[in-house]
């Protein structure tokens, strides 16, 4: 199926829930609002036309301009020929879900696909983002006593860490290019 | 020894014990297999048979600390790993060394400015007596900072222990 047949059947099964699509270019994706997702999430790993069962990547955005945070989950469909929904030719979507920078809350898929589980830890790890329901919720990274979250665009680098200095290029607490 | 040490002038030199124990000690560094990053590929190395380490006898990499006394810290330092390695350097009886392989525990590296979780040198961890610089050294360097610190060892004295007196003066606390 391609980009544009995904996210019709995607806006007539949820029609409330799919927000706006770009789907131009070569990683096309749909917005889904952070409520409804767990759903879309189940229709797109059982449904026999999509059949994504495998999540191959969750990276998350910091859009600080427009004060939020964004979760991209890449999909991708597997060829297989058991089971009861062969599959021949592989495609893959994206499917990203945007939260407030404030209180950052996204519904946890981990139940949906199991490498949701480390990814969404590593988003919570570095950008913040707070999965409900997640069977894990811990860092992933950095050490449990770490404070902040190192990939926002605003984070300020530690001065120090359990008694050793951090140091940084000309003192500079957030260097950027 | 330490019902000889620090119980004489400087000037007091103990010849031949001195000469043969620090010959048995520079001859036969056993290191600490502490390689945590791209160096610890060229300590591997420095280890096979081209660039052989065990002519210098240092050939007998020890995975306990309990049983080593070169610790060669290949690889860059992260403050998630800084309290282990704090724990390994404490577990090590006297004497013991540490040299510092590679650009990343010379002085952070290449991740000196945006690394917001390296350690910008592993000697704001523990003591270091030899530096390595390189991204990574060649084996030929290691060999040679070894060699360096066969010199240091060959003109230690049993009258006066400096550097085990220096390392109980900067003891590394063990906080976690």
């Amino acid at each position: 199926m391609t980009p544009e047949e995904i996210c019709q059947l995607l806006q007539r099964t949820f029609p409330d829930v799919v927000e706006e699509a770009v789907l131009a270019g070569a990683h096309p994706y749909v917005v889904v609002r952070a409520d409804g997702w767990p759903e879309v999430a189940g229709f797109l790993r059982d449904d026999p036309r999509c059949g994504f069962n495998l999540l191959r990547c969750i990276s998350s955005l910091d859009l600080i301009e427009e004060n939020k945070l964004a979760a991209i989950y890449d999909l991708c469909a597997v060829p297989r020929t058991t089971g009861d929904a062969p599959l021949v030719c592989p495609h893959q979507f994206a499917v990203r879900v945007v939260t407030d920078r404030a209180d950052p809350h996204i519904p946890s898929v981990a139940d949906v696909w199991e490498a949701a589980d480390w990814h969404e830890r590593e988003a919570f790890d570095l950008m913040g983002i707070v999965f409900d329901n997640h069977p894990d919720p811990r860092r992933i990274l950095c050490p449990d006593d770490w404070e902040g979250h190192p990939l926002r665009k605003d984070y300020v680098f530690p001065k120090e860490y359990h008694g050793i200095p951090g140091t940084t290029e000309w003192e500079m607490p957030n260097p950027r290019h | 020894m330490s019902w000889i040490e620090n119980r004489f002038e400087p000037g007091v030199i103990v010849t031949s014990i001195d000469w043969a124990i620090n010959w048995g000690r520079s001859s036969s560094i056993w290191p600490l297999t502490f390689g945590l990053a791209c160096c610890a590929i060229e300590m591997m190395a420095v280890g096979a048979s081209r660039f052989d380490i065990d002519r210098f006898g240092a050939g007998a990499f020890r995975p306990t600390p309990r049983q080593a006394d070169l610790m060669i810290v290949a690889g860059t330092v992260t403050y998630k790993m800084a309290s282990r390695l704090k724990r390994l350097y404490n577990q090590m009886p006297d004497p013991k060394y540490v040299i510092a392989m590679g650009a990343c525990t010379v002085g952070g590296g290449p991740y000196f400015k945006y690394g917001y979780h390296v350690v910008k040198g592993v000697d704001l961890v523990v003591p270091v007596d030899v530096y390595i610089p390189g991204c990574p050294p060649r084996p030929e360097s290691l060999l040679e900072g070894i060699m360096r610190l066969q010199d240091k060892i060959r003109h230690q004295t049993r009258a006066r222990d400096v550097i085990g007196q220096a390392n109980r003066d900067r003891l590394v606390p063990l906080t976690a």
